[in-house]
C-alpha cells in the first residue's frame, strides 16, 4: 500500500509536503501558493487518497520551495488540518501543523459586489479570521470556512 | 468616545452611547450654551446617495454650534463624475474641514475612507451596511419615550438591507433589551449582524407576522423596504407592501406603545397614526439636530 503510494506521489528531496489537506482542497492550496506551474518548480499532488485520520484527503508536494510560516497560516483557512513537512535530502526535518492566522490581506476577495474593496481604490482586500470563516474588514460580510475556496482572488 | 471616528454602532460602548445621549439632553436643555462651542469650525459634507434629513441635520447641527460646512454637492457635478476615487475625495476634502460626514453607496465605504483621513470622520449611510449616528438619535427617542433597559422592540420590515437597522440592533446589545425583528423571510437580519448579536448574547427572536409580539411592545422600529437596494424588481415586488400598519393594526398594541421609523416613509405607516400618541417619527427627526450637535460637540472637542 506504501509503495502504491509512492508511485502516485513521488518522495521529494528537497522542499515541502503538505499533507491532510481536505480532499478536493489540493488544486486551492496550489492557488494560495500562486503555484500555477510556470515557475518551473517540480509539484506532486494526490488526490482523494486514503487517510486514517480523514478518510480521504489530498497531498501536496513541492520540490525545491520551503513554505513560508505566513503561506503555511493561510492554508489553514481552507485546509485546518494540515501538517506542514520541511524535507531536505529526503528526510522530513520539520513537521508543523498549521496555525490560523489573525487576519489575511489580498488573499480573498470579498463576495459582497458591493463591497467598497470589490471598488476601484487604492486598498486590499483584508478579513478577519473568525473561529469558522473570515470576516471582511471593509464591509462585514462573513465568508464561512466551506464558501473561502470559491472565494480565492488568487485563482 | 474611544476613537475619533464613528463608522459602526458595533464599536460603540454603553458609556460611548450615553456620553452622546447625555450630551444631547444638555443640549435640548439649553441650546444656547452651546451657540459658539466651534465657531470657526467647518464640517464638510460628502453625500455619494441622496439625502434630505441626514445631510440637513449635520448642517444645521454644525452651524447650531456655530461652524460652518462646506458640501461637496450632488455627485453628478463633482469630481467623482471625472472618475476620482472615494480614497482621493476625502483626502482633498479633509484639507478644507476639521471633521468630515460621509454617505455612500457600498458598504464598507467609511471604513475604508477612515483610513486615509486624520479628521474625524462620521458614517452617514454605507449603502446596507451601518448608519451609526442615526442610531444615536433613534436611541434618544427610545430613551425619551421608553427607556432603554427592560425594553422589548420589535424591529420590522427590510431588516436585510436596512442600514439604520443593523446599526441599532447592534446597538442595542448594550442594553437589558429584547430584541424582536419581523420581517418576510427573504429580508431577514444579514449573517453578519446575527453573528454580532449571537456573540454579545442578545436576546432575539424572529418573526414573520407582526401580531404574534404586537402586544408585548414598548416600542415598534418600522422600516421601509426599499427598492434601490433590491438587485432585481421581482424580488422587490414580492415583499413590497407587506408590512403596513395603521390605527386598526394598533388595537392590539400597548397603549403606551412607541412607533417609530427612520424616516421616509412610503406606505408602511398610515398617515392616520399620526395624530396618535403612538406616532413619535417625527420628533424622532427632529431629534437629529441635538443628537448630532453632542456628537460632532464631542468629536470636535476631542485633542489631536
Amino acid at each position: 500500500m506504501t509503495d502504491d503510494h509512492q508511485l502516485r506521489v513521488s518522495k521529494i528531496r528537497n522542499g515541502t509536503v503538505i499533507d491532510h489537506v481536505a480532499a478536493g482542497q489540493a488544486l486551492n492550496v496550489l492557488a494560495i501558493l500562486g503555484i500555477d506551474g510556470t515557475s518551473g518548480e517540480a509539484v506532486s499532488v494526490g488526490m482523494n487518497v486514503p487517510s486514517d485520520r480523514l478518510g480521504r484527503k489530498d497531498i501536496v508536494k513541492v520540490e525545491g520551495r520551503e513554505l513560508s510560516q505566513s503561506e503555511v497560516d493561510v492554508l489553514s483557512l481552507i485546509a485546518p488540518a494540515a501538517s506542514i513537512n520541511i524535507v531536505r535530502d529526503y528526510d522530513v526535518v520539520e513537521k508543523n501543523r498549521v496555525v490560523r492566522p489573525d487576519a489575511v490581506a489580498s488573499i480573498i476577495s470579498c463576495p459582497n459586489r458591493n463591497c467598497i474593496s470589490n471598488a476601484d481604490e487604492p486598498i486590499r482586500s483584508r478579513f478577519t479570521v473568525l473561529s469558522d470563516g473570515v470576516r471582511c474588514d471593509y464591509c462585514e460580510t462573513i465568508v464561512r470556512e466551506d464558501e473561502v475556496a470559491a472565494n480565492l482572488d488568487v485563482n | 468616545m474611544r476613537q475619533d471616528h464613528l463608522i459602526s454602532a458595533s464599536h460603540l460602548s454603553r458609556e460611548d452611547i450615553e456620553a452622546v445621549l447625555d450630551r444631547a439632553a444638555d443640549i435640548d436643555d439649553d441650546p444656547a450654551a452651546f451657540r459658539q462651542r466651534h465657531a470657526g469650525k467647518v464640517l464638510g459634507l460628502c453625500f455619494f446617495e441622496p439625502s434630505t434629513r441626514t445631510r440637513m441635520s449635520f448642517d444645521s447641527a454644525m452651524k447650531r454650534l456655530g461652524g460652518q460646512t462646506v458640501d461637496m454637492g450632488p455627485v453628478e457635478s463633482s469630481s467623482v463624475k471625472k472618475g476620482e476615487t472615494l480614497a482621493d475625495t476625502v483626502r482633498v476634502v479633509e484639507g478644507y474641514a476639521d471633521a468630515l460626514v460621509l454617505r455612500h453607496p457600498s458598504e464598507g465605504a467609511a471604513t475604508m475612507a477612515a483610513e486615509f483621513v486624520d479628521v474625524p470622520l462620521v458614517n452617514a449611510g454605507d449603502g446596507a451596511g451601518q448608519h451609526p449616528s442615526q442610531t444615536l438619535l433613534d436611541l434618544y427617542t427610545i430613551r425619551e419615550n421608553a427607556g432603554l433597559d427592560d425594553l422589548t422592540i420589535g424591529i420590522m420590515g427590510d431588516l436585510k438591507y436596512g442600514r439604520t437597522v443593523h446599526s441599532l440592533a447592534e446597538a442595542l446589545t448594550n442594553f437589558d433589551a429584547s430584541q424582536h425583528f419581523i420581517s418576510p423571510e427573504s429580508l431577514r437580519l444579514p449573517r453578519n449582524v446575527r453573528y454580532d448579536l449571537h456573540a454579545s448574547g442578545a436576546q432575539v427572536r424572529e418573526h414573520t407576522e407582526l401580531d404574534e409580539v404586537l402586544p408585548e411592545l414598548d416600542v415598534l422600529y418600522v422600516t421601509r423596504i426599499q427598492r434601490e437596494r433590491f438587485p432585481d424588481e421581482n424580488e422587490y415586488r414580492k415583499v413590497a407592501g407587506q408590512y403596513q400598519i395603521d390605527s386598526e393594526t394598533l388595537e392590539a398594541a400597548a397603549d403606551d406603545l412607541t412607533v417609530m421609523h427612520p424616516l421616509p416613509r412610503v406606505d408602511e405607516i398610515s398617515p392616520d397614526i399620526d395624530d396618535t400618541d403612538h406616532a413619535t417619527y417625527f420628533e424622532q427627526a427632529h431629534n437629529g439636530i441635538p443628537v448630532r450637535m453632542a456628537l460632532l460637540d464631542i468629536l470636535l472637542s476631542q485633542d489631536r
